[in-house]
């Protein structure tokens, strides 16, 4: 079973435009009702978190994501200042730039949220050719934010988690600390500029933030409005749990995202495991793998839960005779002679 | 040491916990690997962002139980024979500020939790901006010799 199409583009007709043809005409009548339906509602504020769903067994590989998504963002983009200020140490604070390979789109860069990887498998006797559009997970509770330590990376109550470039100081930590390792850095932009430029931060981190300035105005984000093969539905995240657990059932297929990192408001459906795509695609640098992921915050969540236990029991350890023994330990100290101290 | 109107141990806990505290906190950003920390043979793990996490969350959490007890002591029988002297009580206002802003920051990184971005840029630069503050007041302090909190 194959399901990718030739990526390459057809001489008159545009590729986007052929493709849509053959969406709206053929597979769009096949489609389970709840999935086109949720791709076509346009997401309200009231809504809550929003979570996406990505039926990879009708991605086609054609790329309009990625090239929607370097228009509808491309005012955010990195102008970077050359030369980009000496940093030291030289040896461990270098300077990361791509504003030299803004075309390259077969990874993440600062000029490239969101690629395609791909994937030859054999599953149940059965030959699938997948295409993954990979970005930014939007994670539920994402360390990239939990952790950034100046505050500038911030999950909205509409799910998606943006990276402020006014405040962004592009020390990576993010990326390190992202199972994804999805935030790319752009050296010689940012507020490092202006503090210390030699001897703290390395530019502004970057990475998908759901086109928030369309969904803000009520529409779509353009790698989902551009897709011809409706890959992408997004909705409010209990809905699109339902939708993309009916969508697995129905195709015997497998979910990505549900419980990673605790839950991301990115599901991925597809018909083969994930394990299988994971070995498949390319993975490295900018380019993200499908392994299973457990909850990089959980064990701070259960700190939480003794940050509120201690001053209690400090407070009954007072109570209940440790008071005593600092009693009789301070009345020793003032029969030896302990001095005021004013 | 200063001898202190109260047991040498709580003093000892409480330094140990704030100068951890501190020293996690600041590992906070990314600086143990560029400026070679992490190098030093035995703090390698200083570049572990989620060990310094735990580790600041657990020291945090050594810092709640000494104030619970000292709060207890100082309201049961403390306060009757000790005041707070002017440097101590800038530094109990200033830790009062650090603890309330650590646990808007423990808060905030609960799952299910969304804060608007301008209270959380608020939290995080007062949680810093505060223990920055409360490291000058503790150096001035130390400096005039009245690094205790209380007098007789």
């Amino acid at each position: 079973m194959v399901m990718k199409k030739e990526k390459s583009a057809t001489g008159g007709v545009s590729r986007r435009g052929f493709l849509k043809t053959l969406s709206v005409g053929g597979v769009g009548l096949l489609l389970p009702p709840a999935v086109s339906a949720g791709q076509g509602r346009v997401p309200l504020s009231s809504d809550g978190e929003l979570a996406t769903l990505l039926d990879l067994s009708k991605c086609i590989g054609c790329g309009e994501c990625v090239a929607a998504c370097r228009e509808s963002n491309a005012a955010k983009f990195p102008e970077p200042e050359k030369p980009f200020p000496e940093m030291v140490p030289a040896s461990r604070a270098k300077p990361e730039d791509w504003s030299d390979k803004r075309d390259l789109d077969d990874r993440l860069t600062p000029y490239n949220w969101i690629f395609l990887q791909n994937a030859n498998v054999e599953y149940k006797g059965m030959s699938y050719d997948i295409n993954i559009p990979r970005r930014c997970m939007h994670c539920r509770n994402p360390p990239c934010a939990n952790m950034c330590p100046f505050g500038a990376a911030n999950k909205q109550k509409n799910g998606v988690t943006r990276i402020s470039d006014t405040l962004c100081m592009g020390g990576a930590k993010c990326r390190q600390v992202c199972p994804w390792h999805i935030p790319q850095r752009q050296s010689g932009v940012g507020l490092y500029l202006d503090l210390m430029p030699r001897l703290a931060g390395n530019g502004v981190m970057y990475k998908c933030d759901r086109c928030y300035q369309l969904l803000d105005k009520g529409k779509l984000p353009a790698c989902i409005s551009a897709c011809p093969e409706d890959v992408q539905t997004i909705g409010p995240r209990n809905e699109i749990v339902a939708q993309a657990k009916a969508l697995a059932s129905g195709m015997d297929g497998f979910i990505y995202g549900l419980d990673e990192n605790g839950g991301t408001n990115t599901l991925y459906v597809s018909p083969v495991p994930f394990e299988l795509l994971n070995k498949a695609v390319d993975k490295g640098r900018g380019k993200p793998h499908m392994k299973r992921v457990a909850d990089v915050m959980a064990d701070e969540t259960n700190l939480a839960t003794a940050t509120l236990i201690a001053p209690v029991a400090g407070v009954a350890a007072g109570l209940l005779g440790l008071g005593k023994a600092l009693k009789n330990s301070t009345a020793g100290k003032g029969k030896k002679g302990g001095r005021d101290d004013s | 040491m200063t001898a202190r109107p109260y047991p040498a141990w709580i003093t000892r806990l409480f330094v140990f916990a704030m100068t951890s505290l501190a020293a996690t906190g600041i590992m906070q950003m990314p600086l143990a690997r560029r400026y070679f920390i992490s190098d030093i043979p035995g703090l390698a793990w200083t570049a572990d962002f989620f060990l310094v996490h735990k580790l600041h969350y657990l020291l945090a959490a050594l810092l709640l139980f000494v104030v619970g007890l000292v709060a207890v002591h100082w309201l049961l029988e403390w306060r009757k024979r000790l005041t707070l002297s002017s440097l101590g009580l800038a530094r109990v206002v200033i830790l009062s500020g650090v603890i309330v802003s650590g646990g808007f920051r423990v808060y905030r990184n609960l799952p299910d939790v969304t804060l608007g971005p301008n209270l959380v840029v608020t939290i995080e630069w007062v949680h810093l901006g505060l223990v920055m503050v409360m490291g000058c007041v503790a150096l001035a302090a130390l400096i005039r010799r009245k690094s205790a909190y209380v007098r007789r």
